[in-house]
Order: C-alpha cells, then structure tokens, then sequence
C-alpha cells in the first residue's frame, strides 16, 4: 500500500516535471545569433515533398547539413529530393559535394488506417525517431503536415524537455489547406515555435500563427 | 496537335481515369478538337488500353521522373486536386480543371479548388455521370456543385481563366533567416 503511494507520488511527480519542461521549452525564446544551421526536413508523399523542397530551396547555403527524413515505403520523395539537391548543387559552385542526408523511418499511419492500429504505429515511429533526432540533434526542424512530422516533432521536443538541446520547430501548413487545418496542422499548432499558414481565412482562424501570403 | 493531359500524381483515382476513357468521354474530347490524350495513372487500377489511330492518340502511364515535358504540350489538363499537380499546372499558365475524388477522407483538397476557383484560375468538377444538383458536407460546409466533367468541357470558356500569380518562397527564407538568428547572406 505504501509502497503504491510512493510510486503513485514518484510518477505525479515526474509528470509535474514533465510538463514543468515542456513549458519553458514552448515559450519564446530570444534569437541566437549564428552563421550556419543543422536543418532538418521532414519529407511526405507527393505533394508535400513538392512544397517542402520549394521552401528549401529558397533557404541560403548557411542552412547546411540538411537532413532529409521520410517514411520508409516513401520511394519517389528520396528520387525527388535527390534530384533536388543535384540542382542545387549544379547552381552553387561554392559547394563541393551536396551537404545532405536522407534517414527513412516507419510510417506512422497509412491513409485510412484506423485510429486504434495509428497508436502503434506511431509508438512505433517515436522508437525510431527519438534515437535518429538524438543523433543528428538539429537546430531546426521544417515540415509541413504528413503524419511522419508527428513523431519527429515530439522527438525535437523531448530533446528540449530532457535539457539536451533546444530545437526550433517550424510547421508550414500546406497549401491545400484554406480552410481547415489539417490534423498535423491542429496538433503541432500548439507544439511549433513557428506555425506558418498560406490563406488569410486560416490566419484569422488562428491568430497567433504567421501569415506571409503563398510562399509556394 | 492538340493534347489533353490528365494527372491523378501518386494517388489512385480510377473514378477519373475510367469517366474519361468512356467511349461518350472520347467522343466529347474529339468532338471539342484534340487529338491527343494523355493519361498519368499513378497507382490506379483501371488501366486502359492505349491506342493509336490517324486521327487520335491515347497514351498511358503510371509515372514519369517529371511531368514537366507532358504539362508543356498540353493545351488542356485535367488533374485530381493535389497541390503539386495543380500549382505546377497553374504556373506554365496551362488551363486547368481540377476533378474532387468523393472517396478521399473529408476531402479537404475541395478547400484549394474551390479557392482557386473563386480566384478565377480553373474549373473544378467531380467525375459523376448524370448531372444533379449535389449538396455534399464537407468539414461542416453544406456546398453545391452540379458539375460533370463531360458537362463542363463541353460548357467551359478557357478564355475566362485568370493568370495564376507564383508564390514567394523568398518571403519564407526572409522570415526565416530572422528567426532563427541568420544574417541575409542573399
């Protein structure tokens, strides 16, 4: 019985902890002067590599390493992305070899799977991701709405809730989205330090996100 | 040559791809002067047979490295609503219709087409047969549409179209770069 209720205190604690961190690591943070950042991209099916390589592209040479993350049965993203990287290489002749790698972890969900087999997948995820983002430890993380970006992001944050590193997270929704948020969108709105949206209905619906017009 | 290019992307979209190789689609698309139509199938399962006579072409593929060589030819293209297909369409100022798969999950790719469409840049439609006045709910939004896609290339005025403006990804890297603590290096 005693024996419980230290254990019932030690996890209530630990939670208080928990959450106590995730706070302070949700809260603005003043900008880091700097001359060169790790970049990590999270890459989904179709059009959401499209957008996300248009963003990337924009981005200048200092945004180096970049790695890419995509799901494992995600074949035309890897094809995408390093077709991507050969142009970007062919354009900046500062660069030797393209500074890029690209990691495949499981999908968290397929579409239409059931939300009840979504849970173990995406358990399943968070095991492959947490180990991929303590290595690489990013300075930022970029990703703009496949299921694949849950279980990155809330790696980024555990990074952050651990002491271990602060990663900016930044979410572009897609475009698609004019309306609604997606379920990504919804989820990360509160856990991005950045949550980008591309139509003024969405910025009005959301307040506290970034507007900049069509940036794809 | 006239030629008519229609995408579906990675999806399956079978409703698509059938409604348009239908003999009464083909005549249509004849009738309105190409002689050329190209189908993109992606991961579909409706295959159809690809042809050739003196008068018309039928070409069919699931994918290509890119599909920028197909859109340049095209005087028409067709496309399922994703992102990609649309702005990459949109942005060599092809005219475009973009046709809503009803089976997709709340179908939030009627959001872009219909915005889209509002701003004058395509037509959109769904693949239905007979055409009926449909109110479809979709996120909590009652709305009507009551177009075909034989209906509307026949009725379409391509002329109506509005150019599509790029969007600005420089306006991303800017904001990016101050806040993450970067000076421009642009």
């Amino acid at each position: 019985m005693v024996c419980f209720q230290i254990l019932a205190a030690a996890i209530g604690a630990v939670a208080v902890v928990l959450v106590l961190r995730l706070w302070i690591v949700l809260r603005p943070q003043d900008v880091v002067p700097r001359e060169s950042l790790n970049l990590l991209v999270v890459a989904g099916s179709g059009g959401h590599t499209t957008e996300i390589l248009r963003l990337v592209g924009s981005l200048s040479s200092a945004y180096s390493p970049r790695h890419y993350v995509i799901a494992d049965t995600d074949e035309m993203s890897s094809n995408k992305i390093k077709s991507f990287e050969r142009n970007q290489a062919n354009r900046d002749c500062n660069t030797m070899y393209p500074q890029y790698y690209i990691h495949q972890i499981p999908r968290s969900r397929e579409v239409q799977q059931s939300w009840f087999s979504t849970v173990f997948t995406t358990l399943h995820s968070m095991w492959v991701s947490f180990p991929l983002i303590l290595q690489v430890k990013p300075d930022l993380v970029l990703c703009n709405g496949p299921g694949t970006c849950i279980p990155i992001c809330i790696s980024a944050l555990l990074l952050g809730i651990l002491g271990v590193k602060k990663v900016i997270i930044v979410y572009v929704e897609s475009i698609c989205r004019v309306e609604t948020l997606s379920l990504s969108g919804k989820i990360l709105f509160h856990l991005s330090d950045h949550f980008i949206v591309q139509w003024p209905t969405l910025k009005e619906k959301y307040p506290k996100s970034v507007y900049l017009g069509r940036i794809v | 040559m006239k030629c008519l290019f229609v995408t579906v992307g990675t999806t399956s979209f079978d409703d698509l791809i059938a409604c348009v190789s239908a003999h009464d689609s083909l005549q249509i698309i004849k009738s309105l002067g190409y002689n050329r139509l190209i189908l993109q199938i992606g991961r579909g399962t409706v295959v159809p047979k690809p042809f050739s006579t003196e008068s018309f072409t039928l070409d069919v593929y699931r994918y290509k490295e890119s599909l920028k060589e197909d859109l340049q030819k095209a005087d028409l293209v067709i496309s399922h609503a994703g992102a990609g297909s649309c702005l990459e369409t949109l942005e060599k100022g092809k005219p475009l219709v973009v046709v809503i798969n009803e089976k997709l999950m709340n179908n939030h790719q009627l959001e872009l087409a219909r915005k889209l469409h509002k701003e004058g840049h395509l037509f959109y439609c769904t693949c239905r047969k007979i055409p009926h006045m449909k109110a479809l709910r979709i996120n909590n939004w009652l709305c009507f549409h009551f177009s075909t896609l034989p209906g509307l290339l026949q009725s379409m005025d391509l002329s109506t179209l509005k150019c599509y403006p790029p969007g600005q990804p420089e306006k991303f890297s800017a904001f990016l770069d101050k806040v993450v603590g970067l000076k421009n290096k642009h």
